[in-house]
């Protein structure tokens, strides 16, 4: 039985459908890469998952139980965290008070909290009273990682890590992300940067105007059809 | 001289009763964008409960001590049961429910107290007055009240910014929907904001009641001083809202000092300025 | 919002079968009107262009046409009700046609340009000394001070904007409250006009209405009658003209840039609406409209006081009451609105304060349960529009008789 699955999710913004019946699943200790052009529907697949959008009853299981219905405040709980889209960070906190926000919604014991946060991110640490607005972009990154980590969550969403970083900050926060996969955590992976999603992943779906319209492990996947899902021609 | 030296002392005295007005709406408005129009007439709601608790030979002070909680309770209620409901974009619901809230609060004590002017009876301490040299003399009840303005700020702003609970309101204030994500349930902070609000009204009441008279068609009067003096202090600081009730007292109390039918003009007039010359108020702090 | 059906009673079932067979009718009705002017409307369009048009955007839907004409004999009739009339039918009819006409500025406003005022009371006050003012100080003829006073209105409406403009939602129309309670306050120190306790226009002033002896003689009425024919002919010309003029702005380019500032201000902005302007224009107008009601108002009562005239309840919190029960952000709803506000206010009035509770009461439950108001749950239910303000896109095909919405 997968840790999380969902069956035939669909997802609509008022009246504009943005996911047609999405399938997927991710085991536990497995990290899935989920890649695709914009506007394919992957930001919006990872806010189904965490409950910031309303989803059909029996769409999403996780550990075999429906939690469609729960919302996102209780879903953290249960250990499934998202690292939203472009940070998102709480501007009037600090760094610190953002990553203890983090975890107020702890799923249980785990190994993640401030000190192992600081440990995977140091310079966090000499800027941790630092207003979360003063920042680099790789800097404001960590805090989101860590931030959600507090909760020790068992699936982390990630949403597009690498928006807007320089190269080498990327390099920095995949090698945080191996941490974390090396605890065990599940991560669930949108990315646009193909290389560093297909090094890191198990397996991949890949998302096309709503639906999948790909999925597999990365050493299968050739290079022309990824081509030909990710655009759709 | 000392005629205004008197004056800016009152008015600043007279700015703590209004920085309490202010203190729940403002608390409101940072974490819900929400304004509550009859928070005014909660207000007096909660002066009139205190009123008809004294009179069936509850002690004042006991009464006090019931009122605020009871206050708290009835905002966890009202956010619970009506006004989650109407979370949203749109304002007009929330701001017609309240509307409505408050014209049913004005009626229901006009059939249940009459429109007589009331007071609280304080005792001995509401005459009283601390001579401060030069023949200035203030009052001790508005001194007392400045005093709990203050001591209801720092209140505020150590749960604000020491605890747990207080960041996760901050962080509902900041963006309510990745607050959802830390597993904070933002239902159940805005019941608590409300309740908040509501407790500092009754406290408000207490000295409205005790510094002056009051019937039921006052609150819409301690609304709008409520409001200004959050505008003009800024949005999302508490002491800042302090500040602005002082400027609103101070106005009001310089405008009655040169004619004493323009107090009240004087303090609307001064917000209608600040709001032209520093629209985003003197000490503003959040962003919307 | 879809009614519940398998809650209603034997005669809910039946008053919905009623209700379909109405709307049914009406459609029928109001299809052969609009074929007729749909072939027109083609034939017109093949004059102009050279292919024949693929497509067309319209308001018309096959209820509007056959309700126009109803209300064009509607108000044929209103105009010469004052013939075979009661005064006091008149003098009901003058309350209902003014807060009609409030009703309908307030929904432009607030429903449509989405700018939420509770201080609409500050014009209906100004526009009310203003008159007092032209009359008794400078003479003038009523109706003439009707219109000047409506201006004035306008003019104070301009600074007034410039700073209130500076809030936002919720803020705004509490800023809006202030600058009411700033006139009111103002106003109550001017001694010429009463100051605090107010003044009345005397009977030589009341009866230096236009038009006055003309109607008197001709129907053989005394002087205080007339009065009222003439009172309830000018309410019904500001109700009929608020009513075209919002109509007709709506369906104008100045409707989409409002339906657009109301929905997304930045995004109306980017795509060229100039918001400040727009906004500013509306205010204004309704203004001045406003102004000219509160000054017909006042003339009637021949008294005015601060309180009254700045009245919040009066002015503010029943209009805001009848358009949010009507249907906010409809033609119609503000009709309806304005309708139903007047039936509660003849059987509850006697109770005082409880009807105030009673009227608290409802909005609270109004805006739980049907936010869209009673002229929303139909128009939702039944699809109608009876005048419609909405642009629709008809793509002409050979077989479409239905126009696409």
């Amino acid at each position: 039985m997968a840790l999380l699955e969902t069956d035939v999710l669909t997802a609509f913004y008022g009246d504009f459908q943005a996911l047609f019946g999405i399938s997927f699943a991710i085991d536990a200790g497995e990290t899935v890469a989920i890649i695709g052009a914009n506007g394919a529907g992957k930001s919006t697949f990872l806010k189904s998952l965490a409950g910031l959008l309303p989803r059909p009853a029996a769409s999403v299981r996780l550990d075999g139980r429906d939690i469609g219905a729960l919302p996102a405040y209780d879903i953290v709980k249960l250990g499934v965290a998202l690292v939203p889209e472009g940070r998102r960070l709480f501007r009037s906190l600090s760094v610190e008070e953002n990553l203890l926000v983090g975890a107020y919604g702890r799923h249980g014991d785990g190994p993640w909290d401030l000190n192992a946060v600081y440990q995977l991110f140091p310079v966090l640490r000499e800027r941790r009273a630092t207003p979360s607005t003063a920042l680099s972009g790789g800097q404001q990154q960590m805090v989101a990682i860590g931030r959600s980590l507090m909760s020790n969550p068992r699936i982390l969403l990630c949403d597009e890590l690498s928006l807007g970083l320089a190269p080498i900050v990327i390099r920095d926060i995949y090698a945080a992300l191996a941490d974390i996969k090396a605890r065990g955590t599940s991560v669930v992976l949108v990315e646009q940067d193909l290389a560093h999603a297909m090094a890191v992943a198990d397996r991949a779906y890949c998302f096309q105007e709503g639906r999948v319209s790909l999925t597999g492990r990365p050493k299968d996947l050739t290079r022309d059809a990824i081509h030909a899902a990710y655009f759709g021609l | 001289m000392l005629g205004w030296v008197d004056t800016l002392l009152q008015g600043v005295l007279l700015g703590g009763l209004y920085s309490l007005y202010a203190t729940g709406l403002s608390v409101i408005f940072g974490i819900m964008r929400l304004v509550n129009l009859a928070h005014g007439d909660l207000i007096v709601l909660a002066a009139f409960v205190m009123l008809a608790l004294t009179a069936v030979g509850v002690p004042l002070w006991l009464a006090v001590v019931i009122v605020v909680p009871l206050m708290f309770a009835a905002g966890y209620a009202l956010q619970s049961a009506l006004l989650n409901r109407t979370l949203g974009r749109n304002i007009l619901p929330p701001l017609l429910i309240t509307f409505g809230l408050s014209i049913i609060v004005q009626n229901g004590l006009l059939e249940s107290f009459s429109a007589d002017t009331r007071r609280l009876d304080v005792g001995p301490v509401q005459s009283a007055s601390l001579p401060l040299g030069g023949g200035i003399a203030i009052g001790l009840m508005p001194l007392i009240c400045l005093g709990a303005a203050i001591a209801v700020i720092v209140l505020l702003n150590s749960v604000f910014y020491r605890t747990a609970l207080g960041r996760a309101f901050r962080a509902t204030s900041d963006d309510v929907e990745i607050a959802q994500l830390m597993g904070i349930n933002n239902k159940t902070i805005y019941a608590l904001t409300m309740g908040i609000a509501l407790a500092v009204c009754a406290v408000a009441g207490y000295f409205l009641g005790a510094r002056a008279g009051f019937d039921p068609s006052v609150g819409p009067a301690r609304l709008l001083y409520a409001f200004e003096a959050v505008i003009i202090g800024g949005l999302g600081s508490l002491w800042g809202t302090l500040a602005g009730g002082i400027v609103v007292g101070v106005a009001q109390t310089v405008g009655a000092h040169i004619n004493p039918e323009w107090q009240i003009l004087s303090g609307h007039v001064a917000f209608l300025i600040v709001l032209v010359i520093r629209p985003r108020g003197l000490f503003p702090r959040a962003v919307d | 919002m879809a009614v519940d059906q398998t809650n209603l009673t034997p005669l809910g079932l039946r008053l919905r079968a009623a209700l379909h067979r109405g709307a049914s009718l009406i459609r029928a009705g109001a299809d052969r009107a609009a074929k007729a002017s749909a072939a027109v409307n083609r034939a017109g369009f093949g004059k102009i262009h050279h292919r024949p048009a693929r497509f067309t955007v319209t308001t018309a839907t096959r209820e509007s046409t056959l309700t126009a004409l109803l209300a064009g004999l509607a108000v044929a009739v209103l105009i010469a009700l004052p013939s075979f009339a009661g005064r006091g039918l008149l003098q009901e009819l003058f309350y209902v046609f003014t807060m009609l006409a409030l009703a309908q500025l307030w929904n432009l406003l607030a429903g449509c340009a989405g700018l939420i005022s509770v201080g609409q009371q500050a014009f209906v006050g100004i526009g009310a000394y203003a008159l007092f003012a032209f009359t008794l100080m400078a003479g003038l003829e009523p109706v003439l001070a009707i219109i000047l006073s409506g201006l004035v209105a306008g003019l104070v409406a301009i600074p007034a904007a410039l700073i209130v403009f500076r809030l936002r939602g919720a803020y705004f129309a509490i800023g809006t409250w202030v600058v009411a309670e700033v006139c009111r306050l103002i106003l109550a120190q001017v001694k010429q006009l009463g100051g605090g306790t107010g003044t009345s226009l005397p009977p030589d002033i009341v009866d230096s209405v236009i038009g006055l002896h003309f109607v008197r003689d001709l129907f053989h009425v005394r002087g205080p009658a007339a009065r009222d024919m003439l009172s309830y002919w000018l309410a019904l010309a500001l109700a009929v003209g608020a009513f075209l003029l919002v109509y007709k702005l709506l369906r104008s380019r100045y409707g989409l840039a409002l339906a657009a500032i109301g929905d997304a201000e930045d995004a109306a902005e980017s795509t060229g609406v100039d918001v400040f302007r727009t906004k500013l224009a509306i205010y204004v107008l309704t203004a001045v409209a406003t102004g000219m009601v509160g000054a017909l108002i006042f003339l009637q009562k021949a008294r005015i006081s601060p309180d009254a005239a700045f009245s919040l309840i009066d002015w503010t919190a029943n209009v805001i009451f009848s358009v949010v029960i009507g249907g906010i952000g409809t033609m119609e709803g503000p009709i309806i609105g304005v309708a139903v506000f007047y039936l509660l206010q003849d059987y509850l009035a006697a109770l005082g304060s409880w009807y105030l509770i009673i009227l608290g009461g409802l909005a609270i439950v109004l805006m739980l349960f049907a936010p869209e108001g009673v002229w929303g749950v139909i128009a939702h239910r039944f699809n109608i529009s009876l005048f419609p303000v909405r642009r629709r896109l008809i793509v002409a095909t050979a077989a479409a008789d239905e126009p696409k919405t």
